[in-house]
């Protein structure tokens, strides 16, 4: 019988099975940021264990609120940058050259096909787009993960979700997996790792194999899986390199980690992005999915661009292609947040910047932010954010705020209108 | 191993996420029992108030996809610092899941027509609910009324509980 790619990642890393369903696994590589990993290295130390399994598999970042914001975040810091001064993980990336977690990691070339990686974060499912298998996991997985290297699951079971059709112009990476979600629903992928498939993601670029990835696990899902490629061994290429003749050995050797023709999948589902349109969430629910088209006119106040969905360098030149010469509508304050350091870097070589400052946005430095409702733009109650990051839970930017999530092109039009909008980019 | 009972909060909704357990801008705490004033603060359901509804409560019955969200280990410790260390549900997210055994906690999925019948039954009662880990029984009970419903843990499951968590475990065993 054939084997997905999560069953081949499976059985290249485990260590034992301790019951019939739960498999534990050597871990590649574990990620670190400010938020959730504090604890763990309490915890350990409190035991008497303050010990890391290998300090070069550990990658840390300060990411959730950087700077600091107050004392609390200021001690959080302190403690994962201790740490990782105290056990020598040499890749550890604070302000100034920080970046948003899985944005940043991937971007260091630390994701590679048939990885297994664990972070204390849920979207951690982002990274599968390199062909790896990545759930998020919480801060005791995490603390194990540090001291031992391995990491529990369950059997993994996978659903195909086969992407065919044309992308219409002005429709996104974006609008696809939000209309994935509304079709699947937020339970409709829980304990199943995702494969997405078929020629419109073979022909998508990392960065938009990551926003599909990214919100996965929206629809409840452990993590999203790509078939890795020519396109991921061109952009892991620079750290790769020395492993491989040329790309073309690194490609074929990539091959391991595609399924079986075979491979048995729990579900299939086929999605035909031709029929995507631009879309949005309203309520509180990820799956809470219309056309742009049915909110057009609803009031913002705010416009939120960036996120480890949508803060990428390509989202910020779709929204900068709608904003270019142009200037948001008064009532409205937007804010784009560049997702790390080489990205406002790239984005200012660009010119990109300077046609967001044009228009009126804010530019805030690499970090979660607005997000989570952490810091650089927390809604009041009653407000509402036209925001390109991947949660609309109650509360999620701020007490009593509403967030609709949308594409970078979205949320631009929106900011320039003043109400949620479709971009010029679609032409229906 | 820890003991998982006493009295019931129904939470009458399905998919309550790890933001309304647990706020996002609390996650800046590095304490456990810092966290335990907030719970629920921003879960919206009719009849709830947090500091009306959670003191005294030890366990908690709600419905599908409870835990759906964040990753944060935050949700099971506020619980945990208000006393709750069992929670019955008709689904959990996974993440959430594997969180409240990774810390040695007890979640339990019944299924939908039991969580629906302890709802008619139950929720408008004074309940308490106990569970024995080692027979896999739950027995519940309210002014008279009492039954005892089987559940199943997984084997691995029944392992972290007994060990008080992951942590320990693997400690042990790796
Ligand atoms: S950008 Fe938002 S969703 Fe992504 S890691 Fe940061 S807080 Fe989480």
């Amino acid at each position: 019988m054939g084997k997905t790619v999560a069953e081949k990642i499976f059985d290249t890393h485990v260590v034992d099975r301790p019951a019939a369903d739960v498999w534990i696994l050597r871990l590649d590589a574990v990620f670190c940021h400010e938020i959730t990993t504090p604890t763990a290295i309490l915890d350990l130390m409190r035991k008497g264990r303050d010990r890391v399994f290998d300090p070069s598999k550990i990658k840390a970042v300060i990411d959730h609120v950087t700077p600091a914001k107050d004392s609390n975040t200021a001690l959080q810091g302190k403690i994962l940058r201790d740490w990782a001064r105290r056990h020598r993980i040499t890749d550890f990336f604070d302000v100034g050259r920080n970046g948003v977690c899985h944005v940043l990691f991937p971007e260091q070339g630390f994701v590679r096909p048939g990885y297994t990686v664990i972070m204390g974060d849920s979207h951690t499912c982002t990274d599968g787009a390199f062909g790896a298998f990545t759930p998020g996991v919480g801060t005791t997985d995490l603390a194990v993960g540090i001291l031992k290297g391995v990491g529990a699951f369950r059997t993994p079971r996978t659903m195909k979700i086969r992407l065919v059709g044309q992308l219409r112009p002005g429709v996104f990476a974006k609008d696809v997996i939000l209309s994935i979600i509304g079709r699947i629903g937020m339970n409709g992928a829980t304990h199943r790792i995702v494969e997405f498939d078929g020629p419109v993601v073979a022909a998508m670029n990392m960065d938009a194999r990551m926003t599909l990835c990214n919100m996965t696990v929206e629809a409840g899902g452990t993590c999203g899986i790509c078939y890795p490629d020519e396109i991921t061994a061109d952009y892991l290429w620079e750290f790769i390199r020395d492993g491989y003749p040329d790309r073309a050995a690194a490609v074929t050797a990539f091959r391991r980690w595609w399924p079986d023709p075979d491979a048995v999948y729990e579900e299939v589902v086929v999605h035909d992005v031709s029929e995507v349109e631009p879309v949005t969430t309203f309520g509180w629910k990820p799956d809470n999915v219309k056309p742009v088209r049915e909110m057009q006119g609803t009031p913002i106040e705010q416009v939120f661009i960036g996120s480890c969905t949508n803060g990428r360098l390509d989202d910020l030149r779709s929204a900068a292609r709608v904003l270019k010469g142009r200037k948001i509508h008064p009532h409205v304050r937007a804010i784009v947040c560049p997702t790390t350091t080489q990205i406002y870097a790239q984005a200012l070589a660009e010119g990109l910047i300077q046609i967001f400052l044009d228009a009126g946005f804010c530019v805030t430095n690499p970090t979660c932010g607005p997000c989570l409702g952490m810091s650089t733009g927390v809604l009041a109650e009653g407000e509402v954010c036209a925001s390109t990051s991947n949660r609309n839970f109650n509360g999620r930017m701020g007490r009593g705020g509403m967030v609709h999530l949308m594409s970078p092109a979205t949320a631009a039009a929106s900011a320039l209108a003043g109400h949620i909008q479709n971009s010029e980019l679609f032409n229906g | 191993m820890k003991s998982f009972g006493g009295s019931v909060l129904f939470l009458n909704r399905p998919d309550i996420n790890t933001d309304e357990i647990i706020p996002a801008k609390y996650l800046t705490e590095i304490e456990r029992e810092a966290l335990k004033p907030y719970l629920f603060e921003d879960l919206k359901l009719d009849g709830f108030a947090p500091h009306r509804d959670i003191p005294g409560r030890e366990v908690i019955i709600s419905r599908a996809n409870f835990g759906c969200g964040s990753s944060r280990e935050h949700a099971p410790w506020a619980l945990e610092a208000n006393g709750i260390r069992l929670v019955i549900a008709e689904s959990f997210a996974r993440i959430f899941r594997q969180n409240m055994f990774n810390c040695g906690l007890l979640a339990v999925e019944l299924p939908a027509e039991t969580i629906d019948r302890l709802f008619t039954e139950f929720a408008h009662r004074a309940t308490v609910a106990t569970a024995d880990v080692a027979r896999s029984v739950l027995a519940i009970r309210a002014d008279g009324r009492a039954e005892e419903i089987l559940f199943t843990l997984a084997e691995f499951d029944r392992a972290l509980v007994e060990a008080g968590g992951w942590l320990e475990y693997a400690d042990t065993n790796y």
